[in-house]
């Protein structure tokens, strides 16, 4: 299925929460929609047949200085299709719900995302930083991050 | 072979299967075998041809550290082989980044091996943090803010011929150790 049919099935299925379809420059394109949403869409784009995104290959955070994003990068193995989600959030306190119980393969991306942007995924089931020891402070692929000049005793 | 007590130094005539009569100062004769040497040479030289090391490899440095092991390059020859575990290890091979999580368990993986030990830098990036030098918060900017180095070997990463040069080196400096290895 075509971006293009996609974006038109979930805007008929969920109305406002799809904002719009960001075609140009990405392959493939991505839907944008509201992040209080991203569970039940994540839902509709896995469940339906016709769209049946089973594979999650991707979740990511951005930092667009003025706002953060989650992109999700979707997969059909059965219809041989592709189609990116992306949510845009707030500079102050990010958060949306999680979709660890979609996809299982989100809980490791999501734990990257809170990690190094500090985006929280409510509801997750483990959510704990992933890559970075258990009491680092900060986030550090913010861009306003700034380096601690020591890390227990060794300099960074 | 057979302690002498006259002598207290190990004589022997035409090897094990002829055996000396002991006690008696016939088996010093013109041909006899008397090993006369400094402590040090043969302790430092034993050391020197046994060193076991680490496994401890994080990143594609240890893809060379493997090459030099196996047969192509084959590390044995020098009496290096690789141990799992540090508590039977002599030399810790670091090859590969150190990320400041990871620092805290090469600082304890050291402190399990048995004296003396020594430790091998192997790259740039355990020498100094190499490609991550600068901007990043995550890279220990070199091995030896954690635990002492021996011989630093340069590359990204080396070819096995420089990490053979670099226990080679090492083995040099065991050599000149003095009183067993003592701090001096």
């Amino acid at each position: 299925m075509e971006a293009q049919a996609i974006f038109d099935t979930l805007q008929g299925k969920f109305g406002d929460a799809v904002v719009e379809l960001q075609g140009e420059g990405f392959s493939p394109a991505f839907v944008v929609v509201a992040p209080a949403a991203v569970k039940e869409v994540s839902r509709f784009l896995k469940e339906d047949p016709d769209l049946s995104f089973d594979s999650l290959m991707c979740l990511s955070g951005v930092d667009y200085k003025e706002k953060f994003a989650v992109a999700y990068h979707l997969h059909s193995l059965k219809h041989r299709h592709a189609i990116g989600l992306k949510a845009m959030l707030p500079r102050e306190n990010p958060s949306l719900p999680s979709v660890d119980d979609v996809w299982p393969a989100a809980n490791f991306h999501e734990r990257e995302a809170f990690d190094l942007f500090g985006i929280v995924f409510e509801g997750s089931k483990d959510l704990r930083r992933i890559l970075l020891p258990e009491d680092w402070e900060g986030h550090p692929l913010r861009k306003d991050y700034k380096y601690p000049d020591f890390y227990h005793g060794i300099k960074v | 072979m057979s302690p002498d007590p006259a002598h207290g130094t190990l004589t022997g005539k035409g090897g094990a299967g002829t055996s000396a009569p002991s006690g008696a100062s016939a088996a010093l004769g013109p041909e006899a075998h008397v090993m006369v040497g400094n402590a040090d040479l043969f302790v430092n030289w034993a050391r020197k041809s046994s060193l076991w090391y680490l496994l401890f490899a994080t990143a594609c440095c240890g893809i060379e550290l493997m090459q030099a092991g196996a047969s192509r390059y084959d590390l044995d020859r020098f009496g290096a082989v690789f141990r799992a575990t540090p508590r039977q290890s002599d030399l810790m091979l670091v090859a590969g980044t150190i990320t400041h999580k990871m620092a805290e368990r090469v600082k304890r993986l050291y402190d399990q091996m048995p004296e003396p030990k020594y430790v091998i830098s192997m790259g740039s990036c355990a020498n100094t943090g190499g490609p991550f030098y600068k901007d990043s918060y995550c890279v220990v900017k070199g091995v030896d803010l954690i635990i002492p180095v021996d011989v630093y070997i340069p590359g990204c990463p080396p070819r096995p011929e420089a990490l053979i040069d670099g226990i080679m080196k090492l083995q040099k400096i065991i050599m000149q150790r003095k009183n067993y290895g003592a701090k001096a």
